[in-house]
């Protein structure tokens, strides 16, 4: 009787009151408060409070790492365009402070387009290896590429070293630093333009009068652009996240054992229960920079028009050749004090594989992953989701991660939460 | 609750129990080869061992009368079964003499269950010790 009286059909019917159970169902899972959290939990959330995180890392490589006089120099150099062949390209130019040391860009730009994404600098003096690829051991050691790179400040290290003694604020504060200033005033010895032809075809002449030059006097070259390095890296070494407000919830629960209600709202202390559990996400995203900074394949696709970029199994094997690693010439360590390097391992699982990027600060500092392929944080999540094959080598993040739409929010949302400011003085984010 | 039923909800709760990332992994700790062969008393040089920080173990093989056993081969390896991945690093393991020998350049870079495998072999006998953890 009442089907005829409501004109319904009992199929009609039956199919609406599912969608509202269905409804019904959503909102709860939505708006239902979280549970109380475990002792597990909690012992996860403090793993990721800044709180844990240990003081920066000693870097035996670097002698001038702490020193407050070779920061000072590093933080000019950082800013300063006359390190590139048309004087117009700084370290700044692509890591710059206002977008938390990225440039904003899929792929670097400076004197040409570079091959991957500009990574952010903060925090990444806890990082035992440098780059997408991990091509580089030390801050100072990556300091230099871009230098030298044609796509990006296109200089060479006798120009450099040259412009670092022979400016007299730079050579006041080189040699209060390294306690004494190479003389490169002999032009016979010493040629305006020199350097290592690291990339065939492109200024060979730079290339022929390294050549020409004597080994002591391009030693002594390697080692005045080596120490430039070491003064940008202890510059870098200052650059650290500050505590977020997910710092504030994670500090309530270690030092009060309970969550406050006031500092997440629903969704964010939800994302972050995926976050320490379904989502997976700490597999890779852990300890309290949210990163292992170890190198995964999940199964990036390429950008358009790029092949497949081979990562970490080629960063390997150049880092472990190359002339400015832990065990090279230049470094400050004693061998058995480069463990990372001799121990760096090689192998297939690295195909394909890039170092996991920190969470911290994720807002202003899209496009991600390492050729900017991902606009968004939403779009990034849904890769998990998807799963799909790895172009080469084998996706690690294989098994998809089922997240429902308002479970991607949720994450979002929590992700959102690790923003703060840089933790140094304003005068280090701008020009000295 | 049977004694059964007790084992099967420990198993269940272990590996929540030791997420913490802060586990509580025994300063010393002593393993058994495969077929009784050798043991192997473990020391870290990292305590607790936390993930993400590079550092050694020191190794001391006896054999099964106890007797310390200097000059063997031992190889290592290990991974994440359940994420079908293999070690961070490249560790290398030498001998420090009187049957003690250092495993150097370990990273654990995940949280969850690890398992480290020795192959030891002295005097063409060879034996295995599967070394569990859980970070």
């Amino acid at each position: 009787m009442s089907n005829k009286h409501s004109g319904f059909s009992k199929p009609i019917l039956a199919v609406i009151v599912l969608l509202g159970i269905g409804l019904l169902t959503s909102a709860i899972m939505i708006w239902w408060p979280p549970s109380p959290w475990s002792d597990a939990e909690k012992a996860l959330i403090a793993s990721l409070w800044i709180g844990n995180l240990p003081p920066v890392p000693d870097n035996p490589a670097n002698n001038v790492a702490t020193n407050a006089d070779a920061a000072e120099l590093g933080h000019a150099l950082f800013f300063d365009p006359r390190l590139s062949s048309n004087a117009q390209f700084s370290c700044a130019s692509c890591h710059q402070p206002e977008k938390r040391f990225t440039d904003g860009l899929a792929k670097a730009r400076a004197l040409g387009q570079s091959r991957r994404n500009t990574p952010s600098i903060v925090g990444l003096a806890y990082s035992p290896w440098l780059y997408w690829d991990g091509r580089r051991d030390s801050l100072w050691s990556q300091a230099l590429s871009p230098l030298e790179d044609p796509q990006e400040q296109g200089s060479n290290r006798m120009a450099v070293a040259r412009l670092v003694t022979e400016d007299v604020d730079y050579a006041v504060l080189y040699e209060t630093v390294y306690g004494g200033l190479p003389d490169f005033s002999n032009q016979d010895r010493f040629p305006e333009n020199a350097g290592p032809a690291l990339v065939p075809g492109f200024k060979s002449e730079w290339a022929r009068a390294w050549e020409d030059m004597r080994e002591e006097d391009r030693d002594l070259v390697n080692r005045t652009f080596a120490n430039v390095g070491k003064a940008i890296a202890a510059y870098e070494r200052l650059l650290l996240p500050s505590a977020s407000r997910f710092d504030e919830y994670a500090r309530s629960i270690v030092q009060n054992n309970e969550a406050p209600g006031d500092i997440f709202n629903n969704n964010e202390e939800k994302g972050l229960r995926l976050f320490i559990g379904k989502g997976r996400c700490m597999e890779c995203h852990n300890g309290p920079l949210f990163t292992n900074n170890e190198f995964h394949n999940t199964g990036i696709l390429s950008a358009p028009g790029d092949l497949p970029d081979r990562g970490r199994i080629d960063g390997v094997r150049e880092v472990k050749q190359h002339q400015f690693n832990c065990l090279g010439p230049y470094s400050d360590a004693a061998p058995n004090q480069c463990l990372e390097l001799i121990h760096a391992r090689e192998g297939v699982e690295l195909i394909g594989a890039f170092k996991t990027p920190s969470l911290r600060n994720l807002q202003g500092t899209a496009p991600y992953m390492h050729k900017g392929q991902i606009v968004g944080l939403a779009e990034t999540l849904d890769h998990y989701n998807t799963a799909p094959f790895a172009m080469i080598g084998h996706n690690e993040a294989e098994n998809p991660l089922g997240l429902l739409p308002y479970e991607v929010n949720q994450l979002e949302a929590f992700l959102n939460t690790l923003s703060a400011p840089i933790a140094v003085d304003q005068r280090w984010l701008q020009a000295p | 609750m049977t004694t059964r039923k007790f084992l099967q909800t420990l198993i269940i709760l272990m590996p929540m129990l030791s997420a913490s990332g802060y586990a509580q992994q025994q300063e010393v700790d002593t393993w058994q080869s495969a077929n009784g062969l050798y043991s192997v008393m473990v020391k870290s040089d990292l305590n607790p061992i936390t993930i993400n920080q590079i550092h050694s173990w020191t190794l001391q093989l006896t054999d099964a009368q106890g007797q310390d056993v200097t000059g063997a081969g031992i190889t290592v390896k290990g991974g994440m079964p359940e994420h079908n991945h293999g070690l961070a690093t490249a560790p290398s393991i030498s001998s420090q003499g009187n049957g003690s020998y250092q495993l150097q350049g370990l990273r654990f870079h995940m949280p969850g269950y690890w398992e480290l495998t020795l192959v030891i072999t002295h005097e063409d006998v060879t034996d295995t010790v599967l070394i569990t953890l859980n970070l």
